[in-house]
């Protein structure tokens, strides 16, 4: 099997949970969000059912030396704790707040597109766009070798 | 909330977990929506980083398609929402996550299960602020569902 294929199907299975818990509906995001206001806890569940599968699987995959279709696992590499992850934390989470919709769900509703998507999804394109321009002018190095070398999330 | 969206959350989340072990078990690579679309955006003349990415967010996309004909409704758009607003959180969002190195799936669900503390750090920041936010638009400048 190839890494394109498990590509393929790890995504279609996170596309079809997502929109199965309820992630692409940004009034219920906000509805849980908005602790102050009839509060929706549902989305708890979500993050519970993901984050107990990771919790319990992660530490026995990472206990073997490499993937199973690959030489290494991929990780940032990064441990502190610092102003970009913070203040990145930050902005995220104004626009989460705001809008409702983070980035997997963004995607996902290119399977029923309204006039939300079509405006949520290029600003946040643009958005990431801009922040990898910036960071390669910093840093003195063509946009597509800084991105290379920021690594995978997390 | 219902029992039936309660179901619906827990195995929606199961299943995101789910395909996160099986990318990070088989290919060694985090389920970072984020991460991988802004390789996918800039990694064009790679084509070893990119397919693979690129058919990640093809099957997000079919999922949710199959999701919606069959188990679960497709969401309808706010009449009411500000554009000028949502074009603002789209921004936010795209710059943070680049600039946090991660969004909910990256740190959320990945970064907490192999309990990485910055993964612990951001959840902790950008849940904090969403609630913040979420509260601030809603109840102080009465944006959205929340002014009932």
């Amino acid at each position: 099997m190839s890494r394109n294929l498990v590509g393929l199907l790890t995504g279609l299975v996170f596309g079809f949970g997502l929109a199965l818990a309820g992630m692409t509906h940004p009034e219920k995001v906000l509805g849980f969000l908005d602790v102050a206001g009839v509060w929706d806890p549902t989305l708890l569940f979500v993050l519970g059912g993901a984050v107990g599968v990771t919790a319990v699987t992660f530490p026995i995959i990472l206990r073997r030396k490499r993937p199973l279709m690959d030489i290494r696992f991929y990780f940032t590499g990064q441990s502190q704790i610092d102003r970009a992850l913070i203040g990145g934390a930050v902005l995220f989470g104004l626009g989460w707040g705001i809008g409702g919709y983070c980035p997997g769900p963004a995607v996902a509703l290119l399977a029923a597109p309204n006039w939300e998507l079509w405006v949520f999804l290029p600003a946040m394109l643009v958005g990431i766009a801009a922040h990898k321009v910036w960071a390669a002018r910093q840093d003195k190095k063509p946009v597509v070798v800084e991105v290379a070398e920021q690594g995978d999330c997390s | 909330m219902s029992d039936f969206s309660v179901v619906h959350a827990l195995l929606g989340g199961v299943l995101i977990g789910t395909s996160a072990a099986l990318l990070l078990w088989l290919t060694g690579h985090v389920a970072g929506i984020s991460g991988i679309v802004g390789r996918v955006m800039f990694a064009l003349q790679d084509s070893n980083e990119w397919v693979w990415r690129a058919l990640f967010l093809l099957g997000l996309v079919i999922g949710a398609k199959l999701c919606y004909l069959g188990a679960a409704p497709a969401p309808v758009a706010r009449a009411d929402f500000p554009v000028w607003l949502l074009v603002v959180a789209g921004v936010l969002v795209g710059f943070g996550a680049s600039l946090g190195k991660g969004c909910t799936s990256g740190h959320g669900v990945c970064g907490l299960g192999r309990f990485s503390l910055r993964s612990l750090v951001a959840t902790v920041v950008f849940l904090s602020v969403a609630i913040l936010t979420t509260t601030v638009v809603r109840h102080v400048f009465s944006v959205g569902g929340g002014h009932v």
